[in-house]
């Protein structure tokens, strides 16, 4: 009987969180960049929150059906809401395919697949923030920017009937501001995001990470890659389809 | 198929790489979110249109961009396959932003009667 006593004692603890060995089984810099996704996590939803609760104390709000139903880059004008947001939409949850196949790719060491991969996602990058860039161009034209709004005779379209222009213009003012700086704040990231993919394919070409044995690396920038895929899913509901 | 990925998982539990998303399975989620946003788009301009001011429309709209949150997180960013503790670590954390949402909503409330006392 007392062997069996110090057998249980002299027992090794293999569990998880004994010592050892990475509990999250994850490499440092993986999980870093996790934490670093929740921190943005927090900023986004702080602006979206703060978007909801402005828009919910507005006695009346621009109609997203009015505001975003034309085409920017073609002769497309009126009567087409939703189209042009879901085109960006397509070309960002796109990339972001690719770039699981370039994470995916990354797992078997085939270079040449990764290659390929990170430069579609970094193409599909840049058409998104092409898009983003006529978005704006378009809102910018119609007298929409940072403290700007329409004239009173373009703002009547972007309303229902019978909203006093003292209200028009209040919400519209609200609407402009957290517009452009949520959809900014959300390409800005678009736009680091394509740098970091750029400088990561660089490396990929370069044989980095060939001679480190392990494309990793391709996995953080995925992570932060579908993070902004992610935002986008939110920034799309809230401001186009609410 | 998440006991299958689960015993996967386990056998490679050594190391961080995992086989958790395969080509398949990749396209298959984007076919998922690619539907779910289709069924947006339907209710957006279709079924939204034929309701004004229902307000069953929004909700149906937050509960379609929460699913597309899950696939993306869940099997785009493979957090889906990673170790509890870590799924815990990250989704714990998220949960703080509920309490956000309600103290700014109440917030909202008392603005919007404010603005009508005052007469805005």
């Amino acid at each position: 009987m007392s062997t069996v006593v110090t057998q249980q004692v002299d027992e090794v603890k293999s569990t998880p969180w004994s010592g050892g060995r990475s509990p999250f089984n994850v490499e440092y810099g993986k999980m870093m960049m996790w934490f670093f996704l929740l921190s943005d996590a927090f900023t986004f939803s702080s602006l979206l929150i703060s978007y909801g609760a402005l828009r919910f104390s507005a006695p009346t709000w621009p109609t997203p059906s009015l505001v975003f139903q034309s085409v920017p880059g073609t002769s497309i004008e009126h009567g087409a809401p939703l189209v042009f947001v879901g085109l960006m939409t397509l070309i960002l949850i796109l990339s972001s395919v690719t770039m699981v196949l370039a994470v995916e790719a990354g797992h078997r060491n085939a270079r040449k697949e990764v290659v390929g991969w990170m430069i579609a996602t970094v193409i599909g990058g840049l058409m998104f923030l092409g898009c983003q860039a006529l978005e704006w161009n378009h809102l910018h034209s119609e007298g929409f920017w940072w403290s700007a709004i329409p004239n009173a005779e373009t703002l009547k379209e972007f309303f229902k009937e019978g909203v006093p222009l003292g209200q028009q213009q209040m919400s519209s003012h609200q609407f402009a501001n957290l517009f452009f700086t949520i959809t900014g704040f959300h390409g800005f990231h678009v736009f680091s995001g394509v740098v970091i993919n750029i400088i990561i394919t660089i490396n990929v070409l370069l044989g980095t990470y060939e001679k480190r044995g392990s494309y990793l690396m391709v996995e953080k920038v995925g992570l932060y890659w579908h993070f902004v895929d992610l935002v986008w899913v939110f920034v799309f509901t809230f401001f186009y389809l609410v | 198929m998440s006991s299958e990925t689960a015993t996967i998982h386990h056998a490679e539990a050594v190391h961080g790489d995992h086989e958790g998303m395969t080509k398949k399975r990749i396209l298959k989620v984007f076919y998922i979110l690619l539907g779910i946003t289709a069924i947006e788009f339907f209710v957006a301009l279709v079924i939204a249109p034929k309701h004004p001011g229902a307000l069953w429309i929004n909700p149906i709209y937050i509960v379609l961009t929460l699913v597309k949150a899950f696939y993306i997180i869940g099997y785009f960013m493979h957090l889906k396959f990673e170790k509890t503790g870590l799924i815990l670590a990250i989704v714990i954390p998220v949960l703080f932003i509920i309490g956000l949402i309600l103290v700014l909503t109440n917030e909202s409330h008392y603005w919007i009667d404010l603005r009508s006392q005052l007469g805005l």
